[in-house]
């Protein structure tokens, strides 16, 4: 690998005595756009501000190209990292040119009073990349967030340096306008140019940014591509919740829930009754079938599910126990064994929105449970692909069971387990 | 390009009204004069240094004789009309002085007021922000009513009276090498409620003279002459110049002090320089006319308001429009049969103006 083209290295700084960065070592490559992620607190701004020369370092260095921080003047370092700050609002009624203008001050003389070609090449060029070029004359404090957001990157553009350090571009933004910002600077990345961003948003980072630094009270807690660093294991401790995480179907990128499954949810219920509970079913209702129970503070398991499934990865990221199988052709025997060990070992089964193929195999397993709840969001219709003698199977598992929408969930395994356990008293 | 061209359009402008403003403030006075005559006495004055001699002579500072440097240049007067001598030494000798040292005052308030507004980020920031004018009044004062206590003329005690005030203002603002413009503002605001009951005690002490410290304290250009003009205007026109390459930087200070850093300016040397700058400019101007007020407040909101934020152009445009507004107000001053303090004019028709704009144009910030 190349020298990088932003160096941190063991950068600690602190306010007093509360240290803010501990020993960060950080590298950006050229070409590469690294998202900073982490809780509030956790010291991304101070970081940026470290590396954008704000704030020297109480330890440690920054260097851009293999110059270091400390060694250049503030005009020097601005010529290696240009910033957009987190706050744009301003007051003054500086035309949208003229703002964008302001990033050639790094490269003016001192006696230089209007703007060179150079420059005009340069600021023309920025408000092309970032569409701003039909608001040049506006006053920029008549613009909306998010076309303000982008003027400061065509700033940043302006300034022509090898770095761009972003900080929250997406907050207090619409979400058209987050996509709008973070797809600007993935454009922009490249040809030798980096960005380094602060993203509060977990999954806006994982889309855009090729890596990501986990950061949390101080430290790099994760560093790597997306999928490895939005990972329960690491953000868990990090964000002190429960996370669950899965990929977006649209985007094939992470989606991670907080507070899915968290045991010390306010509703939660005590340890005695909890239960084992089978989820049979997969897709949307599986996957809030698991995360649901598991924050109510039962014991959820699920199968069979198929590779690639919603549920199965939300199951997964919960250590929820699960059985799976194979993406495409049928399911694999031994898989719906082990969802029948599973199932045995539960007090309730929920039939969540299954599927009910020729084998019949997810009526199998609910049959065999004491006590079942159904699931009904699809029409039976689209769910049946067996015969008849299949429709009358379900209706008696319907006839017995509990019916229950995605939010009345918990409450009805509970119903569930009562009633089963009502005819043994007699 | 076009940042050029709107200077030197919008200076142009200015500097037409001006010099008609001078022309016409010229006439007006006991004797009535026509124009043509004071144009042409006007021309008359106009002396274009063509040599200097240097020479060594004693000052006398705090009792002690002192080797002092003295400067003498030589003009040459390329125009001679005929005239009236006794239209020549009205023109010459009394109204142009005055009027040219109005001028002068107005244009380093005007700008040191432009820079201070964009320096503290804030509306009600004029030139007296940091104490220079309280610091000024001291030094003016103690003059007028202690003379013995004071080694000092009157104008060289105003001026270190300003200078010393702002210096002591900014090392109270400053810690470890960072002057927050806040605390800046707050240290300015207290320094001078201190210094306004210096003030205050010494007017009680001056006796006799209190009269005189009463018209320095309200501004006053009566009986300015050639030397005032020589001391200040010089001063005033290098140290403007001085602030004029720092337009841009003023610019981006407007977006807040990390962002400038960001953009390469050194924030805190920066800010050192130009709150020095501007108030030795804002001293020059204080010590040669007493306080005069509003003048640094109005005139660079007014001119943003026309002109926009920019500092290339509201720089320049703010110190010739200070210039022309302290010209037609002296002349409103002197004109009356009373004698009456620039001061006060300036502030009676500007705080007027300035609500005006508050409730009209929305001055609500900068």
């Amino acid at each position: 690998m190349s020298e990088p083209l932003l160096s941190v290295s063991d950068v600690s700084a602190a306010f007093g005595d509360a240290r803010v960065l501990d020993s960060v070592s950080l590298a950006v490559q050229r070409g590469e756009f690294v998202g900073l992620v982490g809780p509030n607190g956790a010291g991304k701004t101070t970081l940026l501000r470290t590396i954008n020369g704000v704030r020297d370092p109480d330890e440690g260095t920054v260097s851009v190209d293999g110059d270091r921080q400390a060694d250049c003047s503030a005009r020097e370092w601005s010529r290696r990292v240009a910033t957009v700050p987190q706050d744009t609002s301003v007051s003054f009624s500086f035309r949208v040119a003229d703002v964008v203008e302001m990033g050639r001050a790094p490269h003016r003389r001192r006696t230089q009073f209007g703007t060179t070609e150079t420059d005009r090449r340069r600021i023309e060029d920025a408000l092309e990349l970032t569409n701003t070029a039909d608001m040049r004359d506006r006053p920029i404090d008549e613009l909306s967030g998010g076309e303000r957001q982008r003027v400061f990157v065509a700033r940043a553009l302006a300034q022509d340096t090898p770095l761009l350090a972003l900080d929250e571009p997406t907050a207090s933004l619409d979400i058209n306008h987050q996509v709008e910002i973070l797809r600007l600077v993935r454009e922009l990345v490249g040809e030798g140019r980096a960005a380094l961003a602060a993203i509060h948003d977990l999954e806006l980072a994982a889309r855009f940014c090729d890596r990501l630094a986990l950061l949390s009270d101080g430290e790099i807690r994760a560093a790597g591509p997306p999928e490895s660093v939005l990972r329960s294991e690491a953000l868990d401790p990090a964000f002190e919740t429960t996370t669950a995480t899965a990929t977006n179907p649209v985007t094939g990128t992470p989606i991670v829930t907080a507070g899915a499954g968290d045991e010390t949810a306010m509703d939660g219920i005590d340890g005695d009754d909890a239960q084992r509970v089978h989820i049979v079913g997969g897709g949307h209702a599986g996957a809030r079938a698991i995360a649901t129970l598991r924050e109510a503070g039962h014991e959820p398991s699920a199968g069979v599910l198929r590779d690639g499934d919603l549920a199965l990865e939300t199951a997964q990221s919960l250590h929820t126990p699960v059985a799976s199988t194979p993406a495409v052709g049928p399911a694999d025997p031994d898989a719906i064994a082990a969802a029948h060990d599973l199932a045995a070992d539960a007090a309730v089964v929920v039939f969540a929105d299954a599927d009910i193929g020729p084998r019949q195999w997810t009526l199998d397993l609910a049959e065999g449970a004491p006590a079942t709840v159904l699931i009904e969001t699809r029409p039976l219709a689209e769910r049946l692909h067996a015969g008849e003698r299949a429709r009358d199977r379900y209706e008696r598992l319907r006839e017995r069971s509990v019916t229950a929408d995605l939010n009345t969930l918990p409450s009805a395994v509970e119903t569930a387990v009562t009633t089963a356990t009502r005819p043994a008293d007699d | 390009m076009r940042i050029r061209y709107r200077v030197a359009v919008w200076s142009g402008l200015l500097l037409a009204a001006l010099v008609a403003a001078v022309l016409a403030s010229a006439t007006i006075g006991p004797v009535e004069l026509r124009v043509p005559v004071v144009a042409k006495a006007a021309l008359n004055a106009i002396g274009i240094p063509v040599g200097f001699e240097t020479s060594i002579s004693t000052a006398s500072i705090a009792g002690m004789s002192v080797p002092w440097p003295t400067v003498d240049v030589q003009y040459a007067y390329p125009f001679a009309f005929q005239i009236a001598p006794t239209s020549e030494l009205i023109v010459r000798s009394i109204r142009l002085p005055r009027i040219v040292l109005g001028a002068t005052v107005g244009f380093a308030l005007g700008g040191a007021g432009a820079v201070m507004q964009g320096f503290f980020r804030n509306p009600m920031a004029d030139p007296s922000i940091i104490g220079v004018s309280t610091g000024a009044a001291v030094g003016a004062v103690a003059t007028i009513a202690v003379p013995m206590a004071v080694p000092f003329g009157l104008q060289t005690a105003a001026f270190i009276g300003a200078v010393v005030t702002a210096f002591v203002v900014y090392l109270l603002a400053t810690e470890g090498g960072r002057t927050p413009v806040a605390t800046l503002l707050l240290a300015g605001v207290a320094v001078q409620t201190f210094l306004g009951a210096v003030v205050s005690f010494l007017l009680l002490q001056s006796g006799e003279s209190l009269e005189e410290a009463v018209y320095w304290l309200m501004g006053n250009l009566y009986g300015a002459g050639w030397a005032d003009v020589g001391a200040t205007l010089p001063a005033i026109a290098v140290l403007f110049l001085a602030l004029v390459p720092f337009a841009r930087d003023l610019n981006v200070l407007m977006l807040g002090e990390e962002d400038a850093q960001t953009l390469g300016i050194p924030v805190e040397w920066t800010k050192r320089l130009l709150l020095g700058l501007s108030s030795l400019l804002t001293a020059a101007a204080v010590a040669v006319a007493g306080v005069i007020g509003f003048v640094g407040l109005i005139v660079p909101h007014v001119m943003r308001l026309i002109v926009g934020p920019d500092h290339r152009l509201l720089l320049p445009t703010s110190a010739l429009a200070g210039a022309l507004f302290l010209v037609v107000t002296d002349t409103i001053a002197r004109a009356n049969p009373q004698v009456l303090p620039v001061g006060i004019v300036t502030a009676a028709l500007g705080a007027p103006f300035f609500l005006f704009l508050l409730r009209r144009r929305e001055v609500h910030e900068l």
